[in-house]
């Protein structure tokens, strides 16, 4: 490891006025960054520790749920707030990691984890994300991990993710500071797909801070399930997994909210399957047609292709489990 | 004498907690990467980042300019090690034994250690390591077995065997031919290897080492040094797992007593958790194929098993998975063949129930299928089959109570549930499914020997180079000696892990308590005998010896015995045995295995300690559930370089993943074995897991897995439903 410089932030003034600064990162709960500096994946100058800066609030607004960028995973996913409104957001950071990464992970630093990409790790093997040009090593290579959807020729990692799957189904909303002020990106927007640029994995400027997310109040605390489908049964990464929020009265789906992991660069929202769903009956047909629609332009590669079997499976699974159903 | 105290926990019903458990789970044990010597310094190892080929330029002039760095130590300016043969032939491959580190500028394999980068912090030393540069020649290199099974030639240890007619399953009534595979496992023990070594003099030398053995590594260390083996001093107190990786002495150890040379300071090199993966062998992938057949109502006629495993271009190594054919079952016709494939890799080594483990995998899937041809029960198959006496050696066993251990793990596990039909329960999207497959191994009895001294305040002190790396050897040998001088457990103290003390073996293929245990028996024995020829005539049988000791002016009396076993080690065929009954989960949709119960029972001999007895089947269990499930290293054969080389991606199951495990014993002696009438338990309570719950996946979906691991994606597969 590179010997670096430590900081620890006095404000978020402070944080927004030095991160754009080449060779300057980020540290908050350090669960992925550390890693990354171990392996030689990334070497920087300066690490600004943010984990004094008071962001750990969840409260309940008008419109939703606020959750501060620097509440821990394991703070969130035990926080009765969060079980009572949002359910879905605790089951998808419980799946997520182990123990001991939740009570060290925020909520701001999940977001911004990087690919679990092995080629991406390895600084000897080949990898666009992490040197530009060098090519993709899972392209052709070992890729059993890697995404299906929204591939490029450049890179197919995926996103590692449990809580960012959970948020995106339920409309979350990132709040970011910058030097201009405050600005809030949807967390279907927040991450990339790599594209020609797979080194950049979402859409915050250098100079922008996560401070927190919203979630707007919603009827799915009822109807809401994440299932991951994984290795191990703890402290392993999703081969797939899904997000289902659904919103039912009298056996009749009024409004459903589905994301998927473990198969694209982000979050994968489900918008066509939702529509489909909207409007129809429970049952095991309308969510075995949700998930056919759910699968449209999905790509497996050598290693991955059974993820075009497991995903539709994990989908109706979930609704299932969501439903009732099950 | 030393004079640490032991810490002996309270007894419980299920029998005596470790006598070093509090010192562990208090982090008082200090194990080999713990100690802080004055002026130590730190190595970091520089792997290679091809496969096959060999090093044109290294630059390690950076790394030396680095902060802190005191030397980097590479072929180019290492000390010459007088154990290593000089190259006879300048150019060529110059090597063929254990590898042997900065010796020339070969590469056999991805990761091998070019360079040794010492620095007075470890930070510094990784930093180091970090700036070393090297340019190779690449060769074309070859890590895939499957695309070089043609080019195996026999193992020179168990290649070939034949017994009756070759291939005669062939000619039987129900019949099958299968292929099994399966991938290299990594022992990624917690513990990280790690050696600090200090240069006590020209010729003199101390290691603090993760060693299975104390004596075995002096003497390899010796060897390599050429060295006085007295004047070289190993220390292994604590071991936190090993299963097989620290039975011989590896490059990285080499490496940091030539470091400790070369910066004339002592010098600690502890492995990083990728390292482990190139450094400390690993079980051999291996193919296997079976034929078996038997009469309609299910009388063994014939087995072949053929199998090929991967091992190293510059060294062999071989395991023999399919001796378990051999000797399994009655049955009058088997021929085996055992190939070796040599491929640009790190060395393969044992791992716990090495080949048995690999054999059984593949023999105890096959009689499963069997069973379901033969329409017959799984168990049943194996009474009919049951081998009353050694059917390789024709001896009669010294004793063996399998059809035990088959009866109480079926009541245990609930069998009579079990349905004959695959796929006949499913409940919640959930099939259910009950399996069950059989381990044995060789039941061995070495030499060693042990120092007992009573103390004049009857204490009494046990002295053996052995090592304890896991199964609680300190415990079981404190137990057997109390019970012999029927003194309290806490006036027992064990001193091991120390070449200095009187020689015991490795700890390996499961012989310790038989080995070290029995001489432990002996000495005690005599030890009484000593006290009572003191005492003369009339004398109690079990005296208080601190008084005798007060009465005859002594400060202590001591005996050291050498014992080995007598005739009977050859009379008899001496095997533990056991069996596992899993009840496993499959989900109809995703192929998630879950595992709903688990029953081992081992037939090995009389129990010593039940507790750690009982750990170290739930362990080896563990382990083999590991090797069922989820354990595989993958080689990206592009580059013939791990992709998974940590933790997170190679998985070993955690707790979320099993069930509680019934570990039970038949617990009868073995009259011939030793003393006690003890045989070992580490291996079986592997061998045979792995087909366990193939088997359990089989009956639970009409899904048979032939390639471990099984993971979700093999039983959805790409195209045929589950459901």
């Amino acid at each position: 490891m590179k010997q670096f410089q430590y900081v620890r932030a006095a404000n978020q003034q402070s944080v927004i006025s030095t991160i754009g600064k080449p060779g300057t990162t980020i540290i908050a709960g350090g669960t992925n960054l550390i890693d990354l500096m171990k392996r030689g994946v990334i070497a920087p100058d300066k690490l600004i520790d943010i984990t004094h800066l008071p962001l750990k609030n969840i409260q309940a607004t008008k419109t939703g749920l606020h959750i501060g960028a620097l509440v821990l995973n394991s703070t969130v996913a035990e926080n009765s707030l969060v079980l009572q409104k949002q359910p879905l957001l605790s089951m998808a950071l419980n799946a997520g990691a182990s123990p001991q990464l939740r009570n060290m992970a925020t909520m701001g630093g999940n977001m911004m984890q990087r690919t679990r990409c092995t080629y991406f790790y390895d600084v000897t093997m080949p990898c666009n994300k992490r040197a530009p040009g060098s090519g993709c090593g899972a392209l052709g290579g070992y890729n059993r991990m890697h995404a299906i959807f929204g591939t490029s020729e450049q890179c197919i990692a995926a996103n590692p993710s449990d809580m960012c799957v959970g948020l995106a189904a339920l409309d979350a909303v990132a709040v970011i500071a910058g030097k201009k002020g405050e600005r809030r990106i949807p967390l279907t927007d927040f991450h990339r797909l790599p594209g020609n640029h797979p080194e950049i994995d979402n859409h915050l400027a250098k100079d922008e801070l996560i401070t927190g997310i919203e979630i707007p109040d919603n009827n799915f605390a009822k109807h809401s399930y994440y299932l991951k489908v994984r290795d191990r049964q703890s402290y392993a990464f999703a081969l797939v997994s899904v997000a289902a929020a659904l919103e039912i009265s009298n056996g009749t789906i009024h409004k459903a909210r589905l994301a998927m992991g473990g198969v694209a660069h982000k979050p994968w929202r489900l918008f066509d399957a939702e529509k489909f769903l909207t409007g129809k009956p429970v049952s095991e047909d309308s969510f075995a047609q949700a998930a056919q629609i759910a699968m449209q332009g999905a790509k497996g590669y050598e290693y991955n292709s059974f993820k075009l079997k497991l995903a539709p499976a994990t989908l109706s699974e979930a609704l299932r489990h969501a439903s009732g159903l099950v | 004498m030393k004079t640490e105290s032991n810490l002996i926990m309270p007894s419980s019903v299920d029998g005596m907690s470790r006598i070093d458990g509090r010192l562990k789970v208090t982090g008082a044990a200090k194990y080999s990467a713990e100690f802080t010597l004055a002026g130590l310094t730190y190595g970091v190892l520089v792997g290679s980042t091809i496969t096959k080929g060999s090093i044109k330029t290294l630059n390690t002039k950076q790394a030396e300019g680095a902060p802190g760095v005191l030397a980097v130590v590479t072929y180019l300016n290492s000390p010459k090690v007088a154990g290593y043969q000089l190259n006879k032939d300048p150019g060529k491959s110059t090597q063929k034994g254990p590898l042997k580190i900065f010796y020339d500028n070969q590469v056999f394999f991805n990761g091998q250690p070019i360079a040794l980068v010492i620095a007075d912090t470890y930070e510094r030393a990784l930093y180091g390591a970090s700036l070393v540069n090297a340019q190779y020649n690449t060769e074309k290199h070859y890590t895939n077995i499957q695309d070089n099974i043609s080019k195996g030639f026999l193992s020179p240890e168990d290649g070939s065997y034949n017994r009756g007619t070759a291939d005669a399953w062939k000619s039987a009534p129900v019949k099958m031919e299968h292929e099994y595979n399966i991938p290299n496992n990594i022992h990624n023990p917690m513990e990280l290897h790690s050696i600090i070594a200090r240069w006590d003099a020209n010729d003199k030398l101390t290691v603090w080492d993760k060693t299975q053995g104390v004596k075995d590594t002096q003497q390899s260390i010796a060897e390599i040094f050429k060295l006085p083996v007295e004047n070289v001093q190993v220390n292994s107190k604590f071991v936190g797992g090993a299963f097989g990786s620290a039975l011989q002495v590896w490059p990285h150890e080499v490496a940091a007593i030539i470091g400790a040379k070369v910066v004339n300071q002592p010098v600690k090199v502890v492995l990083s958790r990728a390292d482990m993966f190139t450094s400390v062998g690993y079980r051999p992938r291996t193919w296997q194929k079976i034929g078996i057949g038997a009469t309609s109502d299910g009388k063994l006629i014939g087995i072949t098993h053929e199998a090929a495993g991967q091992s190293a271009t510059f060294e062999d190594f071989a395991e023999g998975p399919s001796r378990i054919t051999k000797q399994a079952y009655a049955c009058p016709n088997v021929n085996t063949i055992y190939n070796l494939i040599s491929l640009d890799v790190n060395k393969p080594t044992w791992m716990r129930g090495p080949g048995e483990a690999t054999g059984a995998f593949a023999l105890e899937s096959a009689m499963d299928e069997l069973s379901y041809a033969l329409k017959l029960d799984p168990i049943d198959l194996r009474l009919i089959n049951y081998a009353k006496t050694d059917p390789e050696s024709g001896k009669a066993y010294s004793s063996k109570f399998l059809n035990e251990a088959y009866r109480i793990g079926a009541e245990h596990i609930g069998w009579k549930n079990r349905k004959a039909q695959p796929g006949a329960v499913k409940k919640d999207g959930w099939f259910t499914g009950y399996g069950m497959g059989s381990g044995m191994f060789g039941a061995y009895r070495d030499k060693a020997t042990v120092r007992a001294v009573m103390m004049a305040d009857g204490m009494l002190i046990l002295q053996t180079a052995v090592s304890d790396i896991g199964p609680g050897t300190g415990t079981a040998m404190v137990l057997i000696a109390a019970e012999v001088m029927k003194i309290p457990v806490e006036k027992i103290r064990f001193d091991m892990g120390d070449s200095s003390l009187p020689p015991a073996p490795s700890q390996g293929g499961s012989a310790t308590t038989a080995t070290v245990g029995s001489a432990v028996f002996d000495a005690c024995a005599q030890l009484k005998e000593k006290f009572q020829k003191l005492i003369g005539n009339g004398g109690a049988n079990d005296p208080d010896y601190a008084k005798v000791l007060k009465q005859h002016n002594l400060p202590s009396l001591e005996v050291t015995t050498l014992s080995g076993g007598g005739a009977d080690l050859a009379k008899y065929a001496m095997y533990s045995w056991s069996v596992h009954f899993v009840k496993v989960l499959v989900n109809a949709a995703t192929g998630e295995v879950k595992l709903d119960r688990i029953v081992c029972v081992a037939d090995c001999g009389r129990i010593i300690s039940p507790k750690t007895a009982r750990s170290q089947v739930i362990g080896g269990a563990i382990g083999g559930i590991g090797m069922a499930l989820m354990e595989e290293d993958i080689i990206d054969h592009r580059y013939g370089r791990y992709v998974n080389n940590n933790l997170a991606d190679y998985h070993v199951p955690v707790n979320a993943d099993i069930p509680m495990i019934e570990a039970l014993f038949v617990n009868k002696p073995d009259p011939y074995i030793n003393p006690m009438g003890a045989k070992g338990m580490a291996e079986i309570a592997l061998i045979g897991m792995a087909a366990a719950v193939a088997n359990a996946v089989y009956n639970a979906t009409g899904k048979r897995v032939r390639d471990l691991p099984i993971t979700p994606d093999k039983l959805i597969g790409k195209d045929a439903e589950l459901s």
